[in-house]
């Protein structure tokens, strides 16, 4: 048999290579010193932005400047789209198998610098180190690993309607693919969209948040290592101009945005200036439903989780908790003394957010529950110090109509109320304009089939929350978006089928 | 056959190209290199001389129950039986990086072993960390079904692994055919005793160790040197093997598909012989054609169960054709397997060299002309010159009956429905090719060959990707891409009521 495999050999790079005048020194709170690139990363090389224009991220822990990188500008994001658009051309012969391998040998570079991976993310994020590297960047190189072996996997179909007509399709890259990923999960929402984008063909453009750009530039050094040809990754750092700018290029081929529910109705409105189709990964408020034969503790554990994680800044987090008449108050009092035991460890377990913008808004909905008469649990306070810290906030006894029953909080804040039947809790998780993600707590297989079925949302956890696996779609219903990530879903966002006929007799 | 007094577990080994490594000669079961457990032993020999190299453990039906037992507690305690689907597949990336990391070793020991051409062997290698790593990425994306039939039910599938597998590898492919079966044996949750054939047991030993040295639990990957008569049989009857692969000759496809049905009714896949038709239409680009004639046939030595052994021309070309023919067959370079130069090297044993020149003598008997070749190459090792016959008729037995050597017949055919009757008049269907410039032509035969495979423009242009098997005599169920999965799953519908 001819082998088709060709073995690619392609040299790795000392680590001095990644000293380029596009870098700073950066000091970890560990105390280790490494070079972080500050440049945008183009057709493998750091530079500097066309009009030297450059923004500075700050550690959430202390308030305190890191560095300052490049914001690209409209002639950067031209370069940048043109680059990739160009790279199309040999990367189109590059088969799967050998698409999978690329993405095998970032995968492998991703482990290896785990830690410091783990430490530049921890430190942009404020999040705990362990916890990053553990969760985030193990997911990473879960993530990668798995669309790498979906390259060479891509089929289309062939279908024979009748003898004159042999019909195929082909299931191909979309070309050049917009990916602006949010600042709550930085490196980690990028590998989410950049491994299946990558895997099916495509080159990409990928925009960090201007609070977060750190990981996903340094990024940029294993995407050379790995040996990806230049102009297939490409990695600009800037603001929300940036994006706005990414997202109505006209010779972009398609755009995946993460964020907000407002930020992605202006990216579908830029598109559909070019009719450019997109994927929308928005917020959500979502329900954990308790219902009263649920294991109680476990239920107080993951709902803890569910919102308390990443300072309540996760768009599937389950901060709005609905429970049975019969356990509502015995439910609110174990969350609460759960909570104070978790404060009791550590008082910052759950991290800061992201920046002060952020804490005066999720402050500001703490000011509006108290205002609208939810019954305050604990918390509700900032905590004074260095950094963007505030109290994990419990409100009970909200209603639906308040705005922290409705709205999209972000921040450490659970609402709770007291529902009285299976149909009345359904039908008040279903009243949101958000479709995420919800969670079920009950020992009853029926009750636990019956209600995913019946909530309208992406995601259902069944005794859980939040623990989503790279195999399984994650996406939501209506105002959170459409398009799933993650499983085989996420192949198909970035592919796009040609139908091809074969005329075997038939003669006018 | 003789006892293991002599033959330690391991021994070192040099061989013609230089290349010196630690050979495993034991049994490999439950994750240990061990001996036979009625101490047998037999001879491993060199094909390019004819000499005997070593000797290896032979594993009995005993072995082959202690292998079962291991492989049985693999699946269902223990570590695979816990393990994550990408967990699984990982283990079977990390299996391809170090068949990469020993590609030199591996194909070195297939030379040796088979008598292939090195730069053969190479490729072969390629093609198993090819697919090996392909498999490994289809572990975690093995998916059932979630279907509607009322509101009052909710049901699911799932694709569950069988449990353990018995695979059975020719000598032809000895590595390939190891990765072939492990690959999605594995990906798909099984656990496996694998027999290697006697002739040719060395490179699946080495790949054991690669098993191990990767991480497999025990028990979940175990390899036996050994013969048909005795360890195979006992695979294909035993009460605790649920399912059983099997690559090698239709005669003895028929016993493991008997032995299957007569114990336990153990699911059964066989990857048989071949008679492929090679057709090449006068608007083909001859001297391309020509090429994969000579590929197509002689590649292996021709001994590929999809070998294109039955060429039919178009009468308007034919005798440009064979005059074309005739001189790229003598162009081969056939000989030593370490010289770089090679492509043909020498036959696996002496009863296959015997088997194929007792053809060469049957075709001039029944009347066919031998246009090139019908000797033997050399006057040392199992190498035969590459043959060709004319002046064959359907019915002769060299063209129905597989001879699995590099003796193909050439014939005529007038038009495309003649080219399509004379490429289905038998009883096999495993491959074939049809060289032509023509869309509709292309089209037309692909679809009108009752085959497995059918190569336009080329020949013998196997991947892991595209699914391989035969129609007819040449086999059950199909090998690689998505497909060899089936072989390796069984499904299982849960229906929950909801009402």
């Amino acid at each position: 048999m001819i082998v088709r495999h060709r073995i690619l050999r392609l040299g790795t790079l000392p680590s001095s290579r990644y000293f380029s005048s596009f870098e700073s020194t950066v000091k970890l709170p560990t105390g280790i010193a490494y070079r972080q690139p500050t440049g945008l990363f183009i057709s493998n090389e750091f530079g500097a932005s066309n009009d030297g224009k450059q923004l500075t991220t700050y550690n959430p822990r202390s308030g305190k400047p890191i560095a300052n990188v490049f914001v690209a500008g409209s002639p950067d994001v031209d370069y940048a789209v043109q680059t990739a658009e160009s790279a199309l051309r040999s990367w189109r012969t590059t088969s799967g198998t050998d698409r999978g391998i690329l993405l095998y040998r970032l995968c492998r570079l991703i482990e290896e610098h785990k830690t410091l991976l783990g430490s530049i993310e921890a430190f942009d994020t404020g999040k705990p180190l362990d916890t990053v590297v553990a969760d985030d960047i193990q997911d990473c190189i879960n993530v990668t690993r798995y669309y790498a072996g979906w390259a060479d996997k891509i089929h289309g179909y062939s279908i024979q309607p009748f003898a004159e007509k042999f019909a195929y399709t082909l299931h191909e890259p979309f070309g050049v693919c917009a990916l602006i990923v949010p600042w709550n999960y930085p490196l980690m929402l990028a590998l989410w969209k950049l491994a299946p984008a990558i895997a099916a063909g495509n080159t990409v453009v990928l925009k960090p948040s201007e609070l977060t750009p750190l990981s996903s530039l340094y990024l940029g050094n294993l995407i050379t290592e790995a040996g990806f040809p230049p102009g297939v990754v490409n990695i600009l750092s800037g603001d929300g101009n940036t994006g706005a700018v990414l997202a109505s290029h006209p010779r972009i081929n398609k755009i995946s945005f993460t964020g907000s529910a407002t930020t992605g109705k202006k990216i579908m409105h830029a598109a559909a200036s070019n009719l450019i189709p997109v994927v929308l990964e928005l917020g959500g408020k979502s329900a954990a439903i308790i219902f009263e034969d649920a294991d109680l503790e476990q239920a107080v554990k993951w709902c803890y989780s569910g919102i308390m994680s990443n300072s309540g800044q996760i768009c599937s987090a389950t901060s709005r908790i609905l429970i049975q008449e019969s356990i509502y108050k015995k439910f609110v009092e174990m969350f609460k003394a759960y909570t104070i035991h978790r404060m009791s460890a550590d008082p910052l377990d759950h991290g800061p957010q992201i920046s002060d913008v952020q804490l005066e808004k999720v402050m500001q909905y703490v000011r509006s529950g108290i205002e609208e008469g939810a019954h305050l649990v604990y918390g509700g306070k900032e905590i004074i110090g260095p950094g963007y810290f505030m109290q994990p906030t419990i409100f009970a006894d909200v209603r639906d109509h308040m705005k922290i029953a409705q709205e999209e909080v972000f921040g450490p804040v659970v609402v709770m109320d007291k529902f009285t039947t299976q149909s009345d809790a359904i039908q008040r998780a279903n009243s949101s304009t958000y479709g995420l993600a919800s969670a079920i707590f009950t020992k009853s297989l029926t009750l636990a089939v019956d209600t995913s079925q019946k909530l309208e949302v992406g995601m259902v956890w069944v005794n859980s929350s939040q623990d989503s696996d790279f195999r399984v779609p994650f996406g939501g219903f209506k105002m959170s978006g459409f398009g799933q990530e993650l499983g085989e879903y996420a192949v198909k966002n970035y592919l796009r089928p040609k139908a091809v006929h074969l005329n075997l007799g038939v003669s006018l | 056959m003789s006892s293991t007094a002599s033959v330690p577990l391991f021994q070192k080994f040099k061989l013609p190209n230089g290349v010196e490594y630690e050979q495993p000669l034991g049994l490999f079961i439950n994750g240990e290199f061990v001996t036979g457990k009625e101490g047998k032993a037999f001879e491993v020999i060199n094909p390019s001389t004819g000499n005997v190299v070593g000797k290896v453990h032979e594993a009995t039906a005993a072995d082959v129950d202690i292998a079962v037992d291991a492989a049985e507690t693999a699946f269902y305690d223990g570590p695979w039986s816990k393990m994550s689907s990408a967990d699984r597949g990982h283990l079977l990336l990390k299996l391809a990086d170090l068949f990469e990391e020993n590609l030199t070793i591996l194909a070195s020991i297939e030379a040796f072993d088979n008598g292939k051409a090195i730069q053969l062997a190479k490729g072969d290698i390629g093609a198993c960390i090819g697919c090996l790593r392909y498999y490994g990425g289809w572990a975690d994306k093995i998916h059932g079904k979630v279907i509607e039939t009322n509101s009052g039910s909710f049901n699911f599938t799932k694709q569950e692994p069988i449990g353990v597998c018995g695979q059975i590898i020719p000598w032809n492919f000895p590595l390939l055919m190891w990765a072939w079966k492990i690959g999605p044996a594995i990906a798909c949750g099984n656990t496996v005793v694998l027999k290697t054939a006697e002739q040719t047991p060395l490179g699946g030993l080495f790949a054991a160790k690669l098993c191990k040295e990767a991480g497999f639990p025990p028990g979940v990957i175990n390899i036996l040197s050994g013969f048909g008569r005795t360890a195979g049989a006992a695979i294909a009857s035993h009460m605790k093997i649920h399912k059983v692969a099997f690559t090698g000759s239709t005669l003895v496809g028929r016993q493991i598909m008997k032995a299957a049905a007569e114990s336990n009714l153990k699911k059964v896949t066989l990857e048989l012989g071949g008679k492929s038709p090679n057709i090449v239409f006068e608007d083909a680009d001859i001297d391309r054609a020509v090429e994969w004639i000579n590929f197509g046939i002689y590649y292996n030595a021709g001994q590929c169960c999809c070998a294109g052994s039955r060429v039919y021309v178009q009468e308007s070309i034919y005798d440009k054709v064979i005059e074309a023919f005739r001189k790229r067959a003598q162009a081969n370079v056939v000989g030593n397997p370490f010289d770089e130069a090679t492509f043909q090297g020498a036959q696996v044993s002496e009863a296959q060299y015997n088997r194929i020149m007792s053809y060469v003598e049957l075709g001039k008997k029944e009347g066919a002309t031998v246009e090139v070749g019908g000797e033997r190459h050399g006057n040392e090792g199992y190498f035969i010159k590459p043959t060709v016959f004319s002046n064959v008729t359907e019915d002769m037995r060299i063209m129905q009956e597989e001879i699995f050597g590099p003796v193909c017949a050439i014939a005529k055919f007038k038009d495309l429905d003649d080219a399509i009757s004379k490429g289905n008049s038998t009883t096999y269907g495993l491959a074939s090719a049809v060289h032509t410039g023509s869309l509709s032509t292309a089209m037309e035969v692909a679809n009108r060959l009752r085959a497995g495979t059918v190569w336009v423009n080329s020949y013998n242009t196997l991947h892991w990707a595209l699914p391989f098997g035969g129609y007819g005599e040449s086999g059950i169920g199909r090998e690689l891409g998505k497909e060899a999965l089936r072989n390796y799953t069984q499904v299982k519908t849960v229906s929950i009521n909801l009402s």
